[in-house]
């Protein structure tokens, strides 16, 4: 066991060498018994950005996060926290804070009481008067002024998330954790919260390490996102690279929804690449890096890439229209291909109007531009 | 058939129950209170206050139980909240049945062959022997009030142990993870958020030891030997053997008046400890 070592020590250094990297995860795997809850995880965060673990349950997102805030020890590996090997120090002595799940706000303290928790952990002990300050202002940046002599009980849900994150932020931890903290809000509260986030984490400029199953919340959230599959992490990048630049069918698939073909790699060249799908039919995209000739792949279209016309083009798919739905600005068809299956299209409001949309049962032709096409290894 | 009828019918069971079992006795040891002994023992009719003028008679008895009743309250509650506590937050959960089972199982045998065993433990081949063997001599046990309370505690210990534990096992383990990443260390999360908010529980398991522990009497019969006595055993003396049921109602009444003032000011103070609704179960 690495020694213990008090974080107080740590930060009271010189900050001559602040560096760019708040916190790192080295090659760090935790197993539970025989369950690899998270494999070989290299990510560095950086100092005031907002990051996002993003995947489906159970992928070990909650897990990393854990061993962040130190509940949980790697099985190997190493957690850095600015720039120090953090493996054996408990969460008590980190100076990182959470957001919980499930608030976990203590039920026998009040409002203000809650919050002011961690200050009052300080040693040596903070005066009674800044503890009240600090509080007060915590609450004034949640909106929950003239909320602190409330019971936790007495909060709505949204409230209670606000007291949630005030807690945490309170005391300007290095690193705020935050495990699905809007998933038990409904969905026009949670809209409100995620632009709330947003701009706290401006406003304060802390690191933020959001935990989400969510890819909407993710993309819209995040300076970067951390896409996890199986206790892997599968890509890092900005939502835009995620979203344009997928470099497997899973990323493509989870982030945004996009269309799949399916077929032979049949020829890789300048950064271009042409599948053969089963019946023949050739089609062409940007090739994803490592991607290699004569391996079975997909290519991946977005639904808003493809056009939509009356006519026949050169390299056109004919397909049949099979379902509408109008989402106010945009128009949702789901058209059916001979081979191909069914895809999905987008079209904006204005192409419609000069077209006057597609009715269920018509054929319509579908093109798009090679380079908005991506062809993936199959994974 | 209305509301309020059916809520009538429901509570007409426990209500004839309440009326047969608890008002009417309680009247009749009122009424006795204020009467005299026959010339053979018994009850005769009278309006007297003879009765209680009397009392500091039976002095002892009370003093005894109103010290050793809270004591071993006491010394059952610092027993208990350690073990309650291994079992509810440390311990696997696999296991947590089988020692719930194994604090009870005592119980599956009667107090009074359980008390017996004490008297031989305690008793001057037992533990004084032991302790004689490593030249400790003179240590008397049996027939003290560290007897006494030493029965009372082990008699009552699962009555402690139980509230303790369900409040305890009901406590988010969250709320000791939150409190560790705000900072507390463990001590201090126990003292800020696992302590209060297992106060309930204890709050029940001393009220439900307390109230058992003012009516005992036979663990200080046993193990008190007639020199340590409760007010139960004046009780058992005044009705059985002398015969005396006069004296005996009011020596009754007067601890059930006690025991109704006690209560209700610990009610009081423990509502005032307890600020959290979330934990507004078992009282
Ligand atoms: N304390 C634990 N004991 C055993 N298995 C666990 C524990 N915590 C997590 N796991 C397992 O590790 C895997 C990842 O869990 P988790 O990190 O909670 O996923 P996510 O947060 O992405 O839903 C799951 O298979 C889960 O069952
Ligand atoms: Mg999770």
């Amino acid at each position: 066991m690495a020694p213990k070592a008090s974080f107080a020590q740590y930060a009271a250094r010189p900050q001559a060498g602040v560096s760019a990297t708040v916190a790192e995860l080295r090659s760090v795997s935790k197993s539970f018994g025989d369950v690899l809850a998270a494999q070989d995880l290299n990510l560095g965060i950086a100092r005031g950005e907002f990051l996002s673990f993003l995947g489906p349950s159970g992928c070990g997102k909650t897990t990393a996060l854990r061993m962040l805030a130190g509940f949980e020890a790697p099985s190997s590996g190493e957690v850095l926290i600015d720039g120090q090997v953090v493996n054996a120090l408990e969460p008590f002595r980190r100076p990182v804070n959470m957001v919980f799940q499930s608030y976990a706000l203590f039920p026998h303290l009040t409002v203000a009481d809650n919050i002011g928790y961690g200050l009052r952990q300080r040693r040596p002990r903070l005066p009674r008067q800044e503890i009240a300050e600090k509080v007060g202002r915590a609450l004034e940046i949640v909106r929950l002024s003239g909320f602190d002599r409330r019971r936790i009980w007495e909060m709505s849900g949204g409230q209670q998330q606000r007291v949630a994150l005030a807690r945490a932020i309170v005391n300007e931890p290095k690193l705020l954790l935050l495990d699905e903290p809007l998933a038990a809000l409904d969905r026009k509260l949670r809209k409100e919260m995620q632009i709330e986030l947003q701009d706290l984490q401006r406003q304060l400029g802390i690191t933020f390490v959001l935990v989400t199953h969510d890819q909407e919340e993710a993309l819209s959230l995040s300076d970067r996102i951390c896409v996890m599959r199986a206790g892997r992490i599968v890509q890092v990048g900005s939502p835009q690279e995620l979203y344009d630049h997928p470099n497997s069918r899973y990323v493509a698939d989870f982030v945004g929804t996009s269309n799949f073909f399916e077929g032979r790699v049949d020829a890789v060249e300048g950064g271009r690449a042409r599948l053969v799908t089963a019946s023949g039919l050739t089609l062409a995209g940007r090739a994803s890096a490592g991607l290699a000739a004569g391996t079975t792949g997909c290519l991946s279209i977005r639904p808003e890439q493809i056009r939509m016309t009356r006519a026949p083009e050169p390299e056109s798919q004919a397909v049949t229209v099979h379902n509408r739905i109008f989402l106010g600005e945009h128009t949702e068809y789901l058209v059916r291909h001979e081979t191909l299956g069914n895809i999905n299209v987008l079209t904006p409001r204005q192409a419609e109007q000069a077209d006057r949309g597609f009715e269920t049962g018509e054929t319509a032709h579908l093109a798009w531009s090679d380079a908005a096409a991506l062809v993936l290894k199959n994974d | 058939m209305t509301r309020q009828e059916r809520n009538w019918l429901l509570v007409a069971p426990a209500g004839a129950w309440f009326l047969v079992m608890l008002v009417l006795p309680l009247s009749v040891v009122l009424v006795f209170s204020f009467g005299e002994r026959g010339p053979a023992g018994g009850y005769v009719p009278a309006f007297t206050l003879e009765q209680y003028a009397n009392l500091p008679a039976r002095l002892t008895a009370f003093k005894n139980t109103l010290i050793l009743a809270p004591l071993g309250t006491l010394a059952a509650l610092l027993i208990a909240y350690p073990l309650a506590y291994q079992l509810a937050v440390r311990t696997d959960p696999k296991w947590k049945t089988i020692l719930l089972v194994l604090v009870i199982v005592p119980f599956w045998t009667s107090i009074l062959i359980r008390s017996y065993a004490w008297i031989f433990i305690l008793g001057g081949r037992g533990l004084p022997a032991l302790l004689e063997a490593i030249g400790i001599e003179g240590v008397r046990l049996i027939y003290t009030p560290l007897a006494v309370t030493i029965g009372i505690v082990y008699g009552y210990l699962p009555l402690m142990v139980f509230p303790i534990y369900v409040a305890l096992d009901r406590l988010d383990k969250r709320l000791l993870e939150a409190s560790s990443d705000l900072g507390a260390r463990p001590f201090r999360t126990f003292l800020q958020v696992t302590l209060p908010l297992s106060i309930p529980g204890v709050a029940t398991g001393c009220l439900l030891v307390f109230i058992l522990l003012m009516g005992e009497f036979l663990i200080p019969a046993l193990l008190g030997g007639g020199k340590v006595f409760f007010v139960g055993n004046a009780l058992v003396d005044l009705f059985l053997q002398s015969r005396n049921w006069a004296f005996g109602s009011a020596v009754a009444f007067t601890l059930i008046v006690i025991m109704l003032v006690t209560v209700t000011i610990y009610m009081r103070l423990i509502a005032r400890l307890r600020l959290g609704r979330d934990d507004a179960q078992i009282m």
